[in-house]
């Protein structure tokens, strides 16, 4: 059995059918509702309780908003009196092929939905011995530390200098690559990819990857069975264009207000907005505690209710055995950090001077170690179990509960007070690190 | 004994666990407690995720109103004024098992809910109790 985890949802492919572990590792329906929860199109204009349907394979082009109607590809308009775009995210291919033949693309696969995973799948089961991941977001971390666990070689490419760069300050985030390439993961990070190309034997794909930052130009060159793309995604607003609908310059998606709405009568949720967060101002957040939770809202505004979305969403990531947490608000690594970890006593009793600004320590030791986030260490401690809080104008806007579990309700407490805290530690003891 | 470094932006903080024994000088305000099944006005809370999503679905209108008659029944003994609506509510899930054959199971089990909340088991135990009488009287 292949055991994938990824992306907030843990996907296990039994003989035929598909079923999701949830975070309490309870087996749930993988479609939000199962078929039955739906009528049929044709049934729905008569039903008297009225009811959801869904019509599929059709693809929407345009909404006017201004005379209320969604306009499909051939042409068919359907009238609204509220709609809601919930588009979603896709992969993109950030490769550059050296040759555009069709047997290169069918060695690389672009991971993101449930058709992947399965061809994913199937690839395994075909004997793929070589897989190389490239993308450094949490769906590429997880997918390589977890297909590290099929008898396959899994080597995860990027450009940054550690794991989740985007989202760990970086000792983390250099930590958290030690600790994945310790769980049999090789990992090749600080390079950018130049070519690929097919083997001359047909029977592999070939990379040549450049070291960024070093004196002398160093191209490799790392054969695999197949690549697997697991870069960042984009949001699927297309339709923005044809709908003269606004796109947030900076952070990308549908620009909607507190209460999810685009334009009179359409609203907008989940992964594609750019959303107004009453609390810690214009973000996006694409995780699926924030669809479901957006989506809700969004149905509630769309039947009168005129609420802010004030729900604090969150996500949840598991690298191993080593590496599980729960993060919300702005988790970003670009934020200031202040991380408080438990020591151990037997770690204690090896450290009892108070060590200060680190920061200067030789350049030279910074050049020979790339992994300055482990080397700077000391004998007995350990980023095992802790809360990192980020500020922003030295308030919390976001906390990461690393090996720490059950403590969301207080984080988000904590987020909603908005004040300076004199000392973090303090906010720290909160969260009883040192219990399970 | 707790000491800290910074790395660059970032600061790192190690404690004992004696350290963090002595109370947090912070104290926040009690946290909202979620809605339960009951809003403070004494109206039902459909989004009560207690309910399971039985407030919505194809059966969603048959079960709101058999659980609202329940509700606001002054009857004696409660409920036996809402029969109807209790088998519009049977007939209509009887029509989609793969939704709620589980929601039967838990009916005959006399539990489904979120067991934290009180002022809920005891109103929807009490409706189940009433279901289930409805179904034995058919």
């Amino acid at each position: 059995m292949l055991k994938v985890r990824y992306s907030e949802v843990h996907v296990i492919e039994y003989s035929q059918s598909l079923a999701v572990i949830g975070s309490k590792h309870e087996e749930i329906c993988l479609f939000f509702e199962p078929d039955d929860f739906y009528i049929a199109i044709k049934d729905l204009e008569n039903e008297r309780k009225g009811g959801v349907a869904v019509a599929r394979g059709w693809t929407v082009t345009k909404i006017d908003a201004r005379n209320k109607k969604v306009i499909l590809e051939d042409g068919t308009e359907i009238e609204y009196d509220k709609c809601l775009l919930a588009t979603g995210n896709q992969s993109k291919n950030t490769l550059t092929f050296e040759t555009s033949s069709l047997e290169i693309g069918n060695k690389i696969l672009l991971f993101r939905n449930i058709d992947d995973f399965q061809k994913l799948y199937k690839i395994i089961n075909d004997g793929a011995k070589s897989l190389v991941i490239i993308g450094n977001n949490l769906l590429g971390s997880e997918l390589a530390y977890a297909l590290s666990k099929n008898k396959v070689k899994v080597t995860q490419i990027f450009s940054d200098e550690g794991n989740l760069w985007k989202i760990l300050p970086k000792y983390l985030s250099l930590w958290t690559t030690e600790n994945i390439r310790s769980q049999g993961v090789e990992i090749i990070s600080n390079v950018d990819i130049q070519t690929a190309s097919l083997s001359t034997d047909k029977k592999h794909i070939e990379l040549t990857v450049n070291t960024k930052n070093a004196n002398n130009e160093n191209i490799n060159t790392i054969l695999a069975d197949y690549i697997i793309l697991v870069d960042d995604s984009v949001s699927n607003t297309a339709l923005a264009d044809t709908s003269n609908l606004e796109i947030d310059q900076n952070l990308g998606g549908f620009v909607v207000n507190d209460e999810l709405l685009v334009h009179s009568d359409l609203y907008a949720a989940g992964d594609c907005i750019s959303y107004y967060d009453p609390l810690l101002g214009r973000r996006r957040f694409q995780h699926h505690d924030h669809a479901i939770n957006s989506g809700r809202l969004a149905g509630e505004n769309m039947t009168g209710a005129q609420k802010s979305y004030l729900h604090q969403p969150m996500f949840w990531s598991e690298i191993g055995p080593h590496i599980v947490f729960e993060a919300i608000g702005m988790v970003d690594s670009s934020l200031p950090t202040v991380a408080v970890y438990a020591l151990s006593n037997n770690e204690a009793d090896n450290k009892n001077k108070i060590e200060s600004d680190k920061t200067d320590v030789n350049t030279e030791n910074k050049k020979q170690h790339s992994n300055i986030g482990v080397t700077l260490l000391k004998e007995g401690e350990d980023y095992t179990k802790g809360v990192i809080f980020y500020l922003r104008n030295n308030l919390i806007v976001g906390i990461l509960l690393w090996n720490v579990f059950n403590r969301t309700t207080l984080a988000r407490q904590v987020l909603k007070e908005q004040k300076q805290f004199q000392d973090l530690n303090e906010v720290a003891k909160l969260f009883n690190i040192h219990s399970e | 004994m707790s000491y800290c470094r910074k790395d660059g932006k970032d600061t790192i903080i190690f404690v004992t666990k004696e350290d963090h024994d002595v109370p947090s000088s912070i104290q926040l305000p009690e946290p909202e407690r979620p809605a339960g099944i009951i809003l403070p006005d004494g109206s039902i809370n459909w989004n009560c995720p207690c309910l399971g999503g039985m407030a919505t679905g194809p059966c969603g209108i048959e079960f709101r109103e058999a659980f609202s008659c329940f509700h606001y029944s002054k009857a004696d003994p409660k409920g036996s004024d809402c029969l109807d609506s209790f088998s519009s509510m049977q007939e209509c899930m009887k029509k989609y098992p793969t939704l709620y054959a589980s929601h039967s199971k838990d009916l005959e089990d006399g539990k489904y809910l979120d067991e934290e909340d009180e002022e809920l088991e005891k109103e929807e135990n009490n409706f189940h109790k009433d279901v289930l009488k409805n179904q034995q009287q058919k």
